[in-house]
C-alpha cells in the first residue's frame, strides 16, 4: 500500500520537475522567438551601416553604437587583463594562507555583488567627475573595467590552478626562478582557461547598461577619442524602447545583441571543453 | 644572471599590487559613495530619509520608504516564483533529464544567463506590460516587475542549484537506493537535505541580483514613487530609482540618490556576506562525508 503512494508522489513529482524545464525552455523560446520575428526583418546591410538619427526619432541604423560598443571594449580589457590577470597569478600563485589573502578573497568576493548602477554611481563621482574625464568611452571603460575585475579574477585563478603541479616542479627543477615559472610555462599553459575568462567579461560588458548609461553620456555619434561621449548597443536599445516609438529598432538591436552572446557563449563553451581536455588527458 | 632575481622580485610585488586593487575599489567605493550621499543623511535625518513616505525632490522631500517596498515586493515575488521553477529545472539537470536533453536545456540555461538586461526588459515592455493591462491598471506595475524578474534570477538558481546537488557524494544516492527508497524519495529525502546550503546561496545570490537590478526594473515598472496597494499598481525600486533621476539631479537632490546607493549597497553586502557563509558550510559538509 505504502509502495504505491510513493510511487504516486513520485510520478506527481516528475511531472512537476519535467513543467519547471518545460517553463525555463519556453521562458527562453518566447524571449529569443518573439526579439527574432520583430527585429530580424529590420536588419539589413544598411541598418548596420547607417548612423541612429539621435534625440528622439529612433530613426538610422547602429553604425556608430557599434564602432563605441567595440572601442569600449578595447579600452576596457586593456585596463581590465593585466589588472585581472597580475591578481590571478597572485592569488593562484603566490598568496599565503593569511588574514591578508583572506580580505582580498573577500573583497573581490563583495565586489562581484555590487550592482551595476553603484558601480556607475562611483564612475561618476570619480571617473567623470573629480578626475574630469567628463561622460567619456574612458569614464566607462575604467567603470566597466571595476565591474568585470572579480570575473575575470575568479576565471583566471581556476585556469591558473588547473596546470598539473608537475608542470611548476619541472620547471623550478631547471632552475627557473619562481616568475620565470609563472611567465614561461603556467601563463601559456593556462592561457586558453584565461581567454575564456576574457570571452566571458566580453559577453558581460555588452549586456551591461546601468553603470555605462551613468558614465558614459549616451552620445549617438561617432566616438573619435577617449574622451567623447558614446552608447553602446545596450544602451541604444534602452534608449530606443523608452524615449522613441522606434520598438521595431529596439527590438532588431536586441536581436544583434543576442546573437553577440550566442557566439561569445559557444566560444567559452568550445574554449573551456578543449583547455580541460588538454589539462587531464596527459600533458 | 642578477636581473633575473631582481624580475622575480619585482613582479611579485606586481602581482601582489593588482591582487589588492580589487579590495582598493571596494574601499573605494564605499569611502566616495558615503562621502556624496552624508549631505542627505545629515539634512534628511536617517529616519525620515529610510521611512519617509515622500519622495519630491523639487520639494526638498526625500523618503524612499515606497522605493524600498517596491525594492522588497518585486524581489520576493520573484524568488516565489523562481525558486520552485529553477529548483525542479536543477533537479531535473541533475538527476532526471536523460543525457539528450541534458545537451539542448543546459546551453538553454546559459543563454538566459547571458541575454542582457535590457532585452529582459523590451520583450517585457512589448509583451508582459500589455498583457498586464489586460487583467487591470496601466500594465506597468509590480506584476510586470515579477514576471521580468523571475526569468531574469531563474538561471541564477538552476546553474548553482545544479552544481551543488551533483556535489552530493554518489554513495548517499546509492545507499538511499539500495534501501529500497523510490527516485523521488531519494531526491527528495537525500539529495536535496545534502545540498540545501548550496541551494540557499543560490537563493540568496538570486535575491542579491534582483535587488541590484536597474534598468529592466524602469522599463516595465511604471517608477510611480507610491507605495503600491495590488500588483498592478506600478511601483519605483531603489536602484530603478537612481538610475532614473541620476542624469538631471543636482545638489541634495544628487545626494540623496548616492544615500540610496549606501541603502542598496548595505543590502547587498548583508545578503551575499549570508550566501558565501552558506556556500563555505556547504562545502566543508562535504569534505566530511
Amino acid at each position: 500500500m505504502l509502495r504505491t503512494s510513493a510511487r504516486s508522489t513520485q510520478k506527481v513529482a516528475l511531472v512537476f520537475i519535467w513543467g519547471t524545464g518545460a517553463v525555463a525552455l519556453s521562458i527562453l523560446l518566447v524571449i529569443i522567438g518573439y526579439l527574432f520575428v520583430r527585429g530580424l526583418p529590420e536588419i539589413g546591410w544598411s541598418f548596420l551601416t547607417t548612423p541612429p538619427q539621435g534625440g528622439l526619432s529612433g530613426e538610422g541604423g547602429i553604425s556608430t553604437v557599434i564602432v563605441a560598443t567595440l572601442y569600449l571594449i578595447a579600452v576596457t580589457l586593456a585596463i581590465l587583463i593585466p589588472l585581472g590577470v597580475g591578481a590571478a597569478i597572485y592569488l593562484a600563485e603566490y598568496a599565503p594562507a593569511n588574514r591578508f589573502t583572506a580580505l582580498i578573497r573577500y573583497g573581490t568576493e563583495v565586489l562581484a555583488g555590487v550592482p551595476s548602477i553603484v558601480f556607475g554611481l562611483f564612475g561618476f563621482v570619480l571617473f567623470v567627475t573629480a578626475l574630469h574625464f567628463r561622460f567619456s568611452i574612458l569614464s566607462g571603460a575604467l567603470t566597466l573595467a571595476c565591474l568585470l575585475l572579480p570575473t575575470l579574477i575568479r576565471t583566471a585563478e581556476e585556469a591558473l590552478r588547473a596546470v598539473p603541479r608537475s608542470h611548476r616542479e619541472a620547471a623550478l627543477a631547471l632552475g627557473a626562478t619562481k616568475w620565470q615559472t609563472v611567465w614561461r610555462v603556467i601563463l601559456p599553459a593556462a592561457l586558453p582557461g584565461i581567454i575564456t575568462g576574457i570571452i566571458l567579461c566580453i559577453g558581460r560588458a555588452v549586456g551591461e547598461t546601468a553603470c555605462l548609461y551613468v558614465t558614459m553620456g549616451g552620445s549617438a555619434g561617432m566616438p573619435d577619442s577617449l574622451l567623447s561621449s558614446g552608447r553602446t548597443l545596450s544602451m541604444h536599445l534602452f534608449y530606443l524602447a523608452m524615449d522613441t516609438n522606434a520598438i521595431e529598432k529596439a527590438m532588431a538591436t536586441g536581436v544583434v545583441l543576442v546573437i553577440v552572446i550566442v557566439i561569445s557563449n559557444a566560444m567559452t563553451n568550445w574554449l573551456s571543453q578543449r583547455f580541460r581536455a588538454r589539462m587531464t588527458g596527459g600533458a | 644572471m642578477r636581473s633575473r632575481y631582481l624580475t622575480d622580485r619585482s613582479s611579485r610585488v606586481l602581482v601582489l599590487v593588482c591582487a589588492s586593487i580589487s579590495f582598493v575599489i571596494l574601499l573605494a567605493i564605499a569611502v566616495f559613495t558615503l562621502k556624496e550621499s552624508l549631505p542627505a543623511f545629515q539634512q534628511v535625518g536617517l529616519l525620515d530619509f529610510l521611512f519617509g513616505t515622500e519622495w519630491r525632490p523639487s520639494d526638498g522631500k526625500f523618503g524612499i520608504l515606497p522605493m524600498i517596498v517596491g525594492s522588497i515586493l518585486v524581489t520576493v515575488g520573484a524568488l516565489l516564483f523562481a525558486i520552485p521553477l529553477g529548483v525542479g529545472c536543477a533537479i531535473l539537470l541533475a538527476e532526471v533529464a536523460p543525457h539528450r536533453v541534458r545537451q539542448f536545456l543546459r546551453p538553454a540555461v546559459e543563454l538566459l544567463v547571458g541575454i542582457p538586461s535590457v532585452v529582459y526588459g523590451l520583450v517585457g515592455l512589448v509583451l508582459i506590460v500589455p498583457l498586464v493591462r489586460q487583467i487591470g491598471g496601466p500594465g506597468f506595475s509590480v506584476a510586470a516587475g515579477v514576471i521580468v524578474l523571475t526569468a531574469m534570477v531563474l538561471p541564477t538558481i538552476v546553474s548553482i542549484s545544479e552544481d551543488s546537488i551533483r556535489a552530493v557524494p554518489k554513495s548517499h544516492k546509492e545507499g538511499a537506493l539500495a534501501l529500497g527508497a523510490t527516485h523521488w524519495q531519494t531526491i527528495w529525502r537525500v539529495l536535496l537535505p545534502a545540498s540545501r546550503s548550496g541551494i540557499a546561496a543560490s537563493i540568496i545570490l538570486a535575491m542579491g541580483r534582483a535587488i541590484g537590478e536597474a534598468m529592466a526594473m524602469i522599463m516595465v515598472m511604471g517608477n510611480a514613487v507610491r507605495i503600491p496597494t495590488s500588483p498592478l499598481d506600478p511601483a519605483r525600486t531603489l536602484a530603478g530609482g537612481i538610475a532614473v533621476e541620476v542624469n538631471y539631479a543636482a545638489g541634495l537632490h544628487q545626494s540623496a540618490l548616492f544615500a540610496i546607493a549606501i541603502v542598496l549597497f548595505l543590502m547587498i553586502i548583508v545578503i551575499n556576506s549570508i550566501a558565501l557563509i552558506m556556500l563555505k558550510r556547504g562545502s566543508h559538509a562535504q569534505d566530511v562525508c
